[in-house]
């Protein structure tokens, strides 16, 4: 139950004084680019920029390791899964196969594969930075604020900030009845059978859901009554103006990903391939 | 947008969190890499019925954002869009049941039930993969076992949490006619 999650962290650095809504906007942008290339020059070229990001942002990785655990984890799980289920997914991409030793079967090792789970896995390791910065430099009040400024209407904006803030509440909540429900003997660890845990969870579930209902009744009839969404705009305590800085890095970023698009497409063809 | 009432903004933005909360401490792992069994969906399958549409396709898509996002550092989007399906239609199509007057009987469940299953079959068998293997260029057969999988074990775990919270709910709410004259 011990499980983190990502949250703020003070600091003062170039990247934590930019306006939320750049960061989130180059976050989308550099998201774009991951998701859209697969060139390997691509991948190494933003990742070198995300490194050096991160390295501005004053963050320690230490403050972020559990994560980094987890998704290196993951990594590695999903590239063993890629392997086991498609062990020729790199030469039907590069259609090439220079083998490097057979295991079994169709299960052989060539460098096209190795090739093609490098690609997987930089691509994955290139938006980690971007997220991850997003999230431990932007006050979560900024964050609504910020939505709003790129043309996300206030009320969308408000409840997802209402879910930030609310989510350490219902934690707790959650904390609470799970430890009621296993002093009165109800296991949801690993120990139960599968169907057991289901039913045991659900015992959790329903008295949080209930309660959560409840809670909505009266937040909303408290939001009704300080006449929520009467005029059209609202404005954010927490919102940063827009300063130089800000501009430079959204041309820049910008820019990052024109680029990264043409050098991706410009061959007609999302991967790089040099076995040809 | 105008008619997006402040008590579904506030379950947008409660929602969300709950499925956040129910997505990182109620999930039973499977086995598979990276898919649980996930009783939030449950959860999703609830507010969608109860607040509707746009409420359950938020919740889907926010709810499905922040877990990702604070618990592995990035968004798997194919799978995002896959929650906000579900949301968005499982409101779409379960608007003939009428919870909110706590009618909830045997009608009620067999609909929402194939509602459910076929949305999700639809989301996670199909929509899922291919957007795997669109964005990820993954390999299909995969992703399609990992969607499939996801797919059956969604169906059941909302097929049951979901009818329970259902009519559970439909119990707390009282029934329109219930009054009988003396």
């Amino acid at each position: 139950m011990a499980q983190e999650i990502l949250s703020f962290i003070e600091r003062k650095s170039p990247v934590h004084s930019l306006s939320g809504a750049t960061k989130l906007i180059i976050f989308i942008l550099y998201s774009t680019a991951a998701m859209l290339t697969y060139d390997t020059r691509v991948l190494l070229g933003l990742l070198v920029i995300s490194i050096a990001i991160f390295i501005v942002s004053k963050i320690r990785i230490r403050e972020i390791g559990f994560i980094m655990a987890f998704i290196l984890a993951f990594l590695l799980l999903n590239n063993i899964a890629i392997y086991i289920f498609s062990p020729q997914e790199g030469v039907k991409i590069y259609g090439s196969s220079h083998v490097l030793f057979e295991i079994v079967g169709r299960y052989n090792v060539t460098l096209e594969q190795l090739f093609y789970h490098l690609n997987i896995t930089l691509k994955y390791f290139v938006v980690i930075p971007a997220a991850l910065l997003f999230i431990v430099t932007t006050h979560p009040s900024e964050f609504a604020a910020s939505l709003n400024k790129i043309g996300v209407n206030y009320k969308i904006a408000y409840s997802v900030s209402l879910a930030l803030r609310y989510i350490p509440d219902i934690q707790r909540d959650f904390r609470t009845i799970a430890q009621a429900q296993q002093a009165r003997g109800i296991d949801i660890s690993r120990k139960e059978k599968l169907l057991k845990r289901l039913k045991n969870a659900s015992s959790i579930i329903f008295p949080l859901i209930f309660s959560t209902l409840n809670r909505i009744e009266v937040i909303s009839n408290a939001m009704e009554l300080r006449r929520f969404g009467k005029k059209k705009n609202r404005t954010w305590y927490n919102e940063k103006p827009f300063r130089k800085a800000d501009y430079i890095v959204l041309v820049a970023g910008s820019l990052i990903l024109v680029l990264s698009l043409v050098i991706t497409f410009y061959d007609g063809s999302r991967f790089y391939n040099p076995f040809l | 947008m105008k008619r997006l009432s402040i008590k579904t903004i506030v379950a947008i933005g409660i929602g969300a969190a709950v499925f956040f909360v129910l997505a990182k401490f109620v999930a039973i792992p499977t086995g598979i890499p990276n898919t649980t069994i996930q009783t939030s969906y449950a959860f999703l399958a609830l507010m969608a019925v109860v607040f509707g549409p746009i409420a359950g396709a938020l919740i889907g898509f926010i709810g499905h954002t922040l877990n990702d996002a604070l618990s592995y550092g990035s968004v798997w989007w194919s799978w995002v869009i896959v929650s906000l399906f579900i949301g968005l239609f499982i409101g779409l199509l379960a608007r003939r049941i009428d919870v909110g007057n706590g009618e909830f009987g045997k009608k009620q469940i067999i609909s929402f039930n194939v509602i459910q299953a076929v949305i999700q079959a639809i989301g996670w068998g199909v929509l899922a993969p291919i957007l795997d293997v669109i964005i990820y260029a993954e390999p299909a057969n995969k992703v399609f076992a990992q969607g499939i999988f996801a797919g059956i074990s969604n169906i059941i775990t909302v097929g049951i949490i979901g009818t329970i919270l259902l009519a559970a709910y439909a119990k707390t709410r009282t029934k329109s006619n219930s009054l009988t004259k003396e």
